[in-house]
């Protein structure tokens, strides 16, 4: 095709659609720059605009994951397999591990900074995406209470080496009811021993080492804050024995297992802060993930949103492109909405930790919400592909598979509008 | 077909970031950096659409990136240097405040240092080749450069001039549309894509090297580079100090959209074909 006719289409395709497919355009003429400068002055800080080094990690991103996680996904879908090469490369151009302090070699990113790179992977592929993620969830427990020889044995090498890590707390018989654990940990002198089952564990096939959650006091009138302690478990400790790779609906290249310790030694020196402390670093690490992961979703949700706006201004039908008949543009319209509002809810969430501020209730918000418009973005779009969208040829079915997920891990839609009702209710009471 | 529209899919992103012509020979103006020391000019690139008054292409809100072409020309210039070829690479850049913006890019892949030529406004709307090169050679003599090197054209008006005429304003030699150059000495050897093949010419230095879609492949900045690239220098320059006249002699009298193409006709046997032809009088 020539390079006239591709103009010809992209004016064409501008000037009929009224709308700029793909890319989000930024004004970057200088008189509007200077008045947007005047205007911050005046109302004091409130900005939704991305400093510069911002827009170019997003950038470098937003191009890694167009031109190298978008073609491959597919093929990593269909036959599941862990996709280390991509990861590689991410860890490469510094796009993981970016929260890890800058003296364990990290660049010590804050929570914004790490979501808006987390946004642009999802776009490519949420399994991708969710096997980078599993490492920023399993890091936060020793980020936020390793002491320094903890951080530095373990955030150091992950930044040494393309290393996987994971977060294992869920169990057979325990997901939302966290208190609810049975594995074991008891102390032998200078060790812990552990046994038990964790499941669902995200890396946990590939893992270099884990953060455990176990309890270490089982008297029922012990209050959950205190029943539990952290560890960080060394992958190849004997005992650890990671079970087969669970076949799911979607991220399928992601790797989630079971895992059964037993009779697993830890030594004291890898407890995180003391005995019993374990129930609040493992909720406290959710407030720095859930927005990431609530960013993720809106990433899912913006490629449904571009794909399903791709085709509906190439498929005619009634004499006319679907995306001029209203009911697929309302659709558009409001996946548009959609992703905006989830984009702007993970940003606030993320904002407001890196601010220093308890920012639950915002993190809950995100979580929930981004994850129920993901899997609505993601039908709809199949819905706009009509019996194309079905098949697997084309991207959608992918989307919508990988979307339900969303609505389950890190806390579920149910767990976060319980946490946004308490919240809710606790500030109204005050 | 289905495989065609999974290609299609990756082909638009690669459109819709902008670049009509990515993987096909375009026309740009990057310069690039002199050897020893090296210098990038690196053109911005916009998405097309006509203004309308007919004097121009919309610029305004559209995001402006490095030129392919010089993004290869950059990347040659760091692999230079890392084979220790080089001592400095310099990244150059004529144009308004966003052109720091690309300048940044190429520090964060590598460069040492940037110079930033300030043109903005009218001046910067018909910057043309003539007036870039002219400022790039009188930039040559101040930093006494030994190599230059530029992508071979800038995608946005394909004029394919500014190396050569760098050449001929410092009298230096030229190797144009490199896919390989190689540091021998104080020659050059660069593999030239001709019409009829390739050409593999010497050049002695200081020379001016524009480089082709082949010459490599562009690497990406990552994260940590990005970060050191803040604390990188940009230099300031106006033209008028290199004593350079921007002014252009020339004038845009009119830009118009390509013609609308019209349908084709699909027939059914070749001597359906020859009728139709016939009857064109095409044949």
């Amino acid at each position: 095709m020539s390079r006239n006719d591709l103009y010809l289409i992209i004016v064409q395709q501008v000037l009929r659609a009224g709308f700029q497919a793909g890319r989000r355009f930024q004004s970057t003429g200088p008189q509007a720059s200077a008045r947007a400068a005047a205007l911050r002055e005046a109302h004091g800080g409130f900005s939704f605009e991305l400093t510069d080094q911002q827009k170019e990690f997003q950038e470098v991103a937003r191009k890694f994951a167009r031109e190298e996680i978008v073609p491959a996904a597919p093929s990593y879908d269909r036959s599941g397999e862990y996709p280390f090469p991509l990861i590689k490369r991410a860890w490469e151009l510094g796009l993981i591990n970016g929260h890890i302090p800058e003296d364990c070699g990290g660049m010590g990113l804050g929570i914004f900074d790490a979501c808006l790179i987390t946004e642009e992977l999802a776009f490519g592929c949420t399994g991708v995406q969710t096997a980078i993620e599993a490492n920023s969830l399993g890091q936060m427990p020793v980020i936020i209470a390793g002491n320094d020889a903890q951080k530095k044995k373990y955030l150091g090498r992950m930044a040494e080496e393309p290393l996987m890590c994971a977060y294992c707390v869920t169990e057979p018989g325990a997901g939302s009811d966290v208190a609810g654990i049975k594995t074991r940990a008891v102390k032998k002198g200078d060790e812990y021993v552990v046994n038990g089952q964790k499941m669902w564990i995200t890396n946990g096939g590939k893992a270099n080492w884990y953060f455990l959650l176990a309890c270490t006091d089982p008297d029922p009138k012990c209050p959950a804050s205190k029943a539990f302690t952290g560890f960080v478990v060394e992958a190849d400790t004997p005992g650890v024995q990671p079970g087969r790779k669970e076949l799911n609906m979607g991220q399928r290249c992601s790797d989630t297992r079971g895992i059964t310790f037993e009779d697993v030694r830890i030594p004291k020196e890898n407890v995180l802060i003391g005995e019993g402390a374990g129930f609040k670093i493992a909720m406290g690490a959710f407030d720095k993930t859930r927005p990431p992961v609530a960013a993720g979703a809106t990433g899912l949700a913006q490629r449904a949103l571009e794909e399903a706006t791709k085709y509906a201004l190439e498929r005619k039908t009634f004499g006319k492109f679907i995306a001029e008949h209203q009911a697929v543009s309302f659709l558009l319209a409001e996946m548009a909405m959609k992703v905006e509002l989830a984009r702007m809810a993970y940003q606030r969430a993320a904002w407001e930790v890196d601010q220093g501020r308890r920012n639950t209730y915002y993190a809950s918000i995100a979580k929930a919400f981004a994850g129920d418009i993901a899997n609505q973005c993601a039908t709809d779009a199949v819905q706009i592909f009509g019996g194309n969208g079905f098949n697997s040829e084309y991207p959608v079915e992918k989307l919508m598979r990988d979307a339900k997920i969303y609505q389950i891990y890190e806390g579920t839609a149910q767990i976060q509008r319980l946490i946004i009702s308490r919240e809710h209710l606790g500030k109204f009471k005050q | 077909m289905h495989r065609s529209s999974e290609v299609k899919h990756v082909a638009s992103y690669l459109n819709t970031r902008g670049c009509e012509c990515f993987g096909q020979p375009c026309e740009s103006h990057c310069p690039v950096l002199t050897d020893r020391t090296i210098h990038v000019q690196l053109k911005t690139f916009i998405k097309i659409r006509v203004k309308p008054d007919r004097t121009g292409v919309v610029t305004d809100g559209v995001k402006h990136s490095m030129n392919p072409f010089c993004e290869i020309a950059v990347e040659e210039a760091i692999k230079l240097k890392e084979k220790k070829l080089v001592k400095e690479v310099v990244a150059v850049s004529c144009g308004p405040q966003q052109v720091q913006e690309t300048i940044r890019t190429a520090l964060a892949m590598g460069a040492d240092r940037g110079i930033h030529v300030e043109v903005s406004g009218k001046d910067y709307e018909t910057l043309g080749p003539l007036q870039v090169s002219k400022i790039f050679a009188a930039l040559a003599k101040k930093e006494q450069a030994d190599l230059i090197i530029l992508g071979k054209q800038a995608i946005d008006d394909d004029c394919n001039q500014t190396g050569q005429m760098i050449a001929a304003l410092l009298d230096w030699p030229q190797g144009t549309f490199a896919s390989e150059m190689t540091l021998e000495a104080d020659k050059m050897k660069v593999v030239r894509e001709v019409d009829g093949g390739l050409e593999t010419i010497k050049i002695k230095l200081p020379a001016v090297v524009t480089a082709d879609l082949r010459l490599n492949t562009p690497r990406y900045a990552t994260l940590p580079n990005i970060m050191k690239a803040k604390k990188k220098k940009i230099a300031n320059v106006k033209p008028a100090d290199l004593g350079v006249d921007v002014c252009s002699r020339l004038e845009v009298l009119k830009v118009d959209e390509p013609p609308q193409r019209q349908a084709g006709v699909k027939v059914e046997t070749v001597d359906d074909l020859v009728g139709k032809l016939k009857e064109a009088g095409r044949v």
